[in-house]
């Protein structure tokens, strides 16, 4: 699905917006004040901080490359961007992040992205094909984000849906969702809860709560249950209690429009 | 007392062909003047070690001074791909790249095992991942008082590490702020060291958030203006956003790239001087 085909055309107040912006909104949103997050650069970084800049300005933003509390007033283009260690409480090593901040469970939320991501919400960032050794597709590999999924409280993934990137069994494990079901990560001894949200383009999904498959919970406005099956590699189950996202309102449209301006 | 040399001659004496070599520099301060002077120096068969093998990595990989890559994340930050990279790893080109891939967490911790000395480290890590299915340095140990199964990570000790910093005294007392990354470390893992600094100067003044390496815990220096270049140095100057996505072109084609090297880096100029002409991006 194209920026342009998703448009959507409301009549009314309602202000037009794209699909990747109901999905930044939505992704921010999930955000409470207060939140201690692990962010990654990209989309999880863009909804983290209209969070900030929203609803949640007491949000506590979390970069790998060793910024506690960052307060950027544009978006870094890079995890290690100067006006993340400039306006951060305190600027630390990369050991310290992950055996002080990141390993002891200190961090709420680990906002990760995903190249390719399965139905158990494990995450493929490492290659595309069956052999390691040969891929079909080199991709950048795990950076933080393994211990990220591991040992913070939760995970929440924002990542755009197609059928290429939504499979049945990612083809590298790279960061652990929920394994091959419930009880997985448990039986691993993976402190954190994993991935409790993710949210795409085309609506939200949550992990069953028994066998901790993804099912559409969410449908952003203008998208329909056959879009998001058209989108999804597995045989995608849906909620009963399937909800409808608010659509953005002008002050969140606003807040996004302006960072991403103020980026270029 | 660290030497202060040149640049040509700190990579001449520093590093050799087969060597490990860890270029750190996490985002901020990376050594690019360096990494482009071991191309023009002709280098060859290195085992590279990098966090985040990013364009510096990429020069030095598409100009086949590499045999080998230990690594946690290999992208252009902000653009996508590194495409040398994924050209070695897909097509082995120009010549074969062998990769150990670690996370960060692992990556940082096999430096700080280096850096005090130990065989290994430590950490809760890589648990129900493929990794450690493809990277014979990730193994598991029981803790011997909880008997918590954890994984462990041997250390990294270069042969060589090279950093950049903003500024060095005359002595070779080195002094960075900002993003520091994870070079202390890897200067102390390593064998020998080269940092390259923005300015050798008469006196260190204290900056806030300052990491000084004495002179005695570094093998040489050299003063490279812009040597972060296309990254940047806190207080010097600003990250070269719009270079990562020039070497998003560069990188993509086996030509462009390998005329970028005749007249970018086998000319003599660094990607600091090439930055600043008009009209190269």
């Amino acid at each position: 699905m194209t920026e342009a085909a998703a448009t959507t055309t409301a009549s009314g107040a309602q202000p037009e917006y794209t699909s990747d912006e109901m999905m930044s909104i939505a992704a921010a949103r999930a955000l409470e004040n207060g939140t201690r997050c692990f962010v990654g650069i990209g989309l999880p970084s863009t909804a983290a901080n209209v969070a900030r800049r929203t609803h949640a300005p007491d949000l506590v933003l979390v970069y790998e490359s060793g910024t506690l509390g960052s307060k950027p007033d544009v978006l870094p283009s890079s995890i290690g961007d100067g006006v993340l260690a400039e306006t951060a409480d305190a600027v630390i090593g990369v050991p310290e992040v992950f055996n002080y901040w990141l390993q002891p469970g200190r961090i709420d939320v680990g906002f990760l992205g995903a190249a390719q991501l399965d139905k158990f919400g494990n995450i493929n960032t490492t290659v595309i094909g069956d052999d390691y050794a040969d891929p079909k597709v080199r991709l950048p590999g795990a950076g933080g984000a393994p211990e990220i999924a591991a040992s913070c409280r939760e995970v929440v993934v924002v990542v755009r849906q197609s059928a290429r990137s939504f499979v049945d069994k990612v083809d590298f494990v790279t960061s652990v969702g929920h394994g091959s079901g419930r009880g997985d990560r448990e039986r691993l001894g993976l402190p954190g809860a994993g991935p409790t949200l993710v949210i795409t383009d085309l609506g939200v999904l949550r992990p069953d709560p028994e066998t901790a498959e993804l099912v559409l919970t969410q449908l952003h406005p203008g998208v329909e249950v056959e879009d998001v099956r058209a989108a999804t590699g597995w045989n995608l189950q849906i909620s009963p209690e399937l909800a409808r996202t608010d659509a953005p309102t002008a002050a969140e449209l606003s807040t996004l429009r302006t960072l991403k301006e103020a980026s270029r | 007392m660290a030497d202060i040399v040149s640049l040509a001659d700190g990579v001449g004496e520093l590093v050799r062909d087969g060597d490990v070599v860890a270029l750190e520099g996490f985002t901020h301060l990376i050594p690019h003047a360096a990494g482009q002077e071991i191309i023009r120096q002709g280098r060859t068969d290195l085992s590279l070690v990098r966090m985040t093998p990013d364009i510096v990595y990429d020069q030095l990989i598409g100009a086949g001074c590499a045999r080998k890559l230990i690594f946690s994340w290999g992208g252009n930050p902000g653009v996508g791909s590194l495409h040398r990279f994924r050209d070695a790893v897909q097509h082995a080109w120009p010549v074969p790249l062998e990769i150990e891939e670690h996370s960060h967490a692992g990556m940082a911790n096999r430096y700080v095992a280096g850096a005090s000395g130990l065989p290994f480290a430590v950490l809760r890590g890589y648990r129900g991942t493929d990794l450690p299915e493809h990277t014979a340095t990730i193994k598991w140990i029981t803790c011997p008082f909880t008997g918590e199964e954890l994984a462990a990570v041997p250390a990294l000790n270069p042969d060589v590490s090279i950093i950049h910093a903003q500024r060095a005294d005359r002595a070779g007392n080195v002094q960075m702020w900002g993003l520091v990354g994870v070079q202390k470390e890897a200067v102390l893992a390593a064998g020998r060291s080269l940092v390259t600094v923005e300015e050798v100067v008469d006196e260190l003044d204290p900056v806030a958030g300052q990491v000084v390496l004495p002179h005695w815990a570094v093998t040489a220096v050299a003063e490279v203006p812009r040597g972060a270049h296309p990254s940047y140095a806190q207080g010097y100057y600003e990250r070269d956003n719009a270079y990562y996505e020039y070497w998003d072109s560069v990188g993509r084609d086996r030509d462009t790239f390998r005329t970028w090297v005749r007249d970018e880096v086998l000319a003599g100029r660094s990607t600091a001087e090439a930055g600043d002409r008009e009209g190269v991006r």
